[in-house]
C-alpha cells in the first residue's frame, strides 16, 4: 500500500520503549520512526530486514535485560540485542515460562 | 467535556438507553419458531432466537436464566413479549424483566399451540409497539450511558492503533463518570497481573483473581494449556514473541483508569461507576451478548483483521487501524483509524473521532452492523444439558 511522504516506517507505543514495531517490510539500513503518542521521532539503523507487525530494538539490550513495549516488560532477551537488530523468538523468551 | 448534546431513552427505572426496541424472547429452542412469527406479523419488532434453554440445570442454567432476562431488561429495550414452550420457566423469564418496571408479558405454547401463541402474543406485541412508538429521547448525560469494549481478530494494528483508539474513548467516559465492562478472561493470560494491579482495592483484586483462575482451571481440565501455546504460530509469523506482548495488545484497550468490579458474566455492574471486569469467554458474540445482558447499551470492537460481530440489542462500533481491512470490508468498519500508523493524525485525534461517532450513534445514527443486519445473539453454556 502506498505510503505518504514522511510517514514512519515504525513506531513505538511510549517513550522509554526498547522496541519499536514496523508498520510496513523494512529493509536493512536506516528507517525514521515514531512514537504513538506525543512529538518525539527517532532514526534507527537497521542491521537486518524487519518484516511489518515484526519489532527492532531501539537500544542496545543486554542478555538477561527485560524487553519494554507498551512501557511493561513483554519478554527477556536470551541474547546480546544491539540497537537496529530484529527482536523476536529468536532473541526474546517469555518470562512466564 | 465534548459539549454535544446526548440522547435517550430513560426507562422506568432510571436506566438510559439508546435504542428503542420491542423485543420478542423465546424462553427455548422450541418457541423460536413462534417469536419469529410474531416478529414478522408486527413490524418493528425484534425476534432474538436462540438454541438452548431445555434440560439446562445448576449455574449452567441459572447463566441463560441472567443472560435472557437481562437481555429483555437492557435499556435498549422499551417492552418484552416472551413465548416458552410451558408456562413455569416463561413465568420466571417475566418476572425477571418486570423487575425493570418496563412492560412485559408471557406466553406459554402448550394446551394452545403454536398458531394460537401466535396470534395472542401477537396482539400485545403490536400494542407494545404502539405504545413504544410514543417514547421519545431526551437529553442524557454520558455517565448514564453503560459502555462495553472487547476486540477481535486481532493483528499487530489492533495493538498499535484501534486498541489505543478504544483506550482514549474508556478514559474519557470514566472521567465523565460512566461506566465500562471489559472481559476476555482467557485472552488477559500474560497480562492479568496488570489488571490485578489496577484492582481498586483487595476485594476487587481477590474477586478478579478468583475469577481469573476459575475460567483457568476449566481450560486446564480440558487437557488444554494456554500458556504453552500461546502466543500460535500465526501470533509469531505476525511479529508477535511472547505471551506477554499478546495480552498487553488486548488489555491497551481498558485504558489506563482503575478497576472498580469484577463481575460474573451477565451480572450488572452494581457497585458505582467506573472500568469492570467481567468473567467472559473470549468469542465475540458470547462475550457481547453476556456484557449486553448486563446492561451495556454500546459497544466498541476495535479489530485487525476484520470482524463482522453486531448485535441484535447493543450496537456494536467497530474500528480498525489495518488499511486493508478498512478499504476491503468498508461496510463493517465504523472508524477507520489506519492514519495513525502513517502520522497523519495523533492518538489525541483518533480519541476524538472515536468518541464523535459514539455521540452519533448514541444519538441515533445506525452502525455499519444495524445497517447490514448482523445480529448475532449467542448464549454461553457452562456444560452439556441434562
Amino acid at each position: 500500500m502506498a505510503q505518504p511522504p514522511g510517514a514512519p516506517g515504525f513506531l513505538a507505543h511510549r517513550d522509554g520503549d526498547l522496541v519499536g514495531v514496523a508498520v510496513r517490510d523494512l529493509d536493512p539500513g536506516p528507517v525514521d520512526g515514531g512514537y504513538l503518542s506525543g512529538p518525539a521521532s527517532i532514526s534507527v539503523r537497521l542491521t537486518e530486514a524487519v518484516p511489518l507487525g515484526h519489532k527492532l530494538a531501539l537500544a542496545d539490550i543486554a542478555a538477561g535485560q527485560q524487553i519494554i513495549e507498551y512501557g511493561q516488560p513483554v519478554g527477556i532477551a536470551t541474547r546480546d540485542i544491539g540497537r537496529g537488530n530484529h527482536v523476536h523468538v529468536h532473541n526474546v523468551r517469555s518470562a512466564r515460562l | 467535556m465534548s459539549g454535544r448534546v446526548l440522547t435517550g431513552y430513560r426507562r422506568e427505572n432510571g436506566a438510559v438507553g439508546i435504542r428503542n426496541h420491542t423485543v420478542i424472547l423465546p424462553v427455548d429452542d422450541l418457541s423460536n419458531a413462534a417469536a419469529e412469527a410474531v416478529a414478522a406479523l408486527v413490524p418493528g419488532t425484534l425476534a432474538l432466537p436462540h438454541a438452548y434453554g431445555r434440560l439446562q440445570f445448576g449455574a449452567d442454567l441459572e447463566l441463560t436464566f441472567r443472560t435472557l432476562a437481562g437481555s429483555a431488561a437492557n435499556p435498549n429495550v422499551a417492552s418484552a413479549v416472551v413465548i416458552g414452550i410451558e408456562p413455569n420457566w416463561t413465568e420466571r423469564l417475566v418476572a425477571g424483566i418486570a423487575k425493570t418496571g418496563k412492560p412485559v408479558a408471557g406466553f406459554a405454547i402448550e394446551r394452545h399451540g403454536d398458531l394460537r401463541t401466535i396470534e395472542r402474543a401477537a396482539r400485545v406485541a403490536a400494542q407494545f409497539r404502539q405504545d413504544d412508538s410514543e417514547r421519545t429521547r431526551q437529553e442524557v448525560e454520558r455517565s448514564e450511558i453503560v459502555l462495553s469494549i472487547k476486540c477481535g481478530e486481532s493483528d499487530t494494528t489492533s495493538g498499535l492503533g484501534s486498541c489505543p483508539t478504544t483506550a482514549q474513548a474508556v478514559d474519557q467516559w470514566v472521567e465523565a463518570g460512566g461506566t465500562v465492562l471489559f472481559g476476555e478472561t482467557s485472552e488477559l493470560t500474560g497480562g492479568e497481573h496488570l489488571i490485578a494491579q489496577r484492582c481498586a482495592n483487595e476485594a476487587v483484586r481477590q474477586k478478579f483473581q478468583g475469577l481469573y483462575d476459575r475460567y483457568m482451571a476449566m481450560i486446564a481440565r480440558a487437557g488444554v494449556d494456554l500458556l504453552g501455546s500461546q502466543p500460535t504460530q500465526g501470533n509469531i509469523r505476525g511479529g508477535l514473541s511472547t505471551i506477554e506482548e499478546k495480552a498487553m495488545g488486548n488489555i491497551a484497550k481498558t485504558g489506563t483508569k482503575p478497576v472498580v468490579g469484577a463481575l460474573e458474566a451477565a451480572e450488572p455492574p452494581g457497585s458505582g461507576p467506573g472500568l469492570y471486569f467481567m468473567d467472559t469467554s473470549s468469542a465475540a458474540a458470547e462475550c457481547i451478548t453476556l456484557m449486553a445482558a448486563a446492561g451495556a447499551v454500546l459497544h466498541l470492537f476495535p479489530t485487525g483483521q476484520g470482524n463482522v460481530i453486531g448485535h441484535p440489542v447493543e450496537p456494536v462500533i467497530k474500528l480498525t487501524a489495518n488499511p486493508l481491512t478498512a478499504q476491503t470490508m468498508a461496510e463493517h468498519i465504523d472508524l477507520d483509524c489506519a492514519g495513525l500508523l502513517t502520522r497523519q493524525y495523533d492518538l489525541t485525534a483518533a480519541g476524538g473521532r472515536l468518541m464523535e461517532i459514539c455521540d452519533r450513534v448514541i444519538n441515533g445514527r445506525l452502525t455499519c452492523a444495524e445497517a447490514i443486519g448482523h445480529r448475532e445473539f449467542v448464549l454461553t453454556r457452562l456444560y452439556p444439558s441434562a
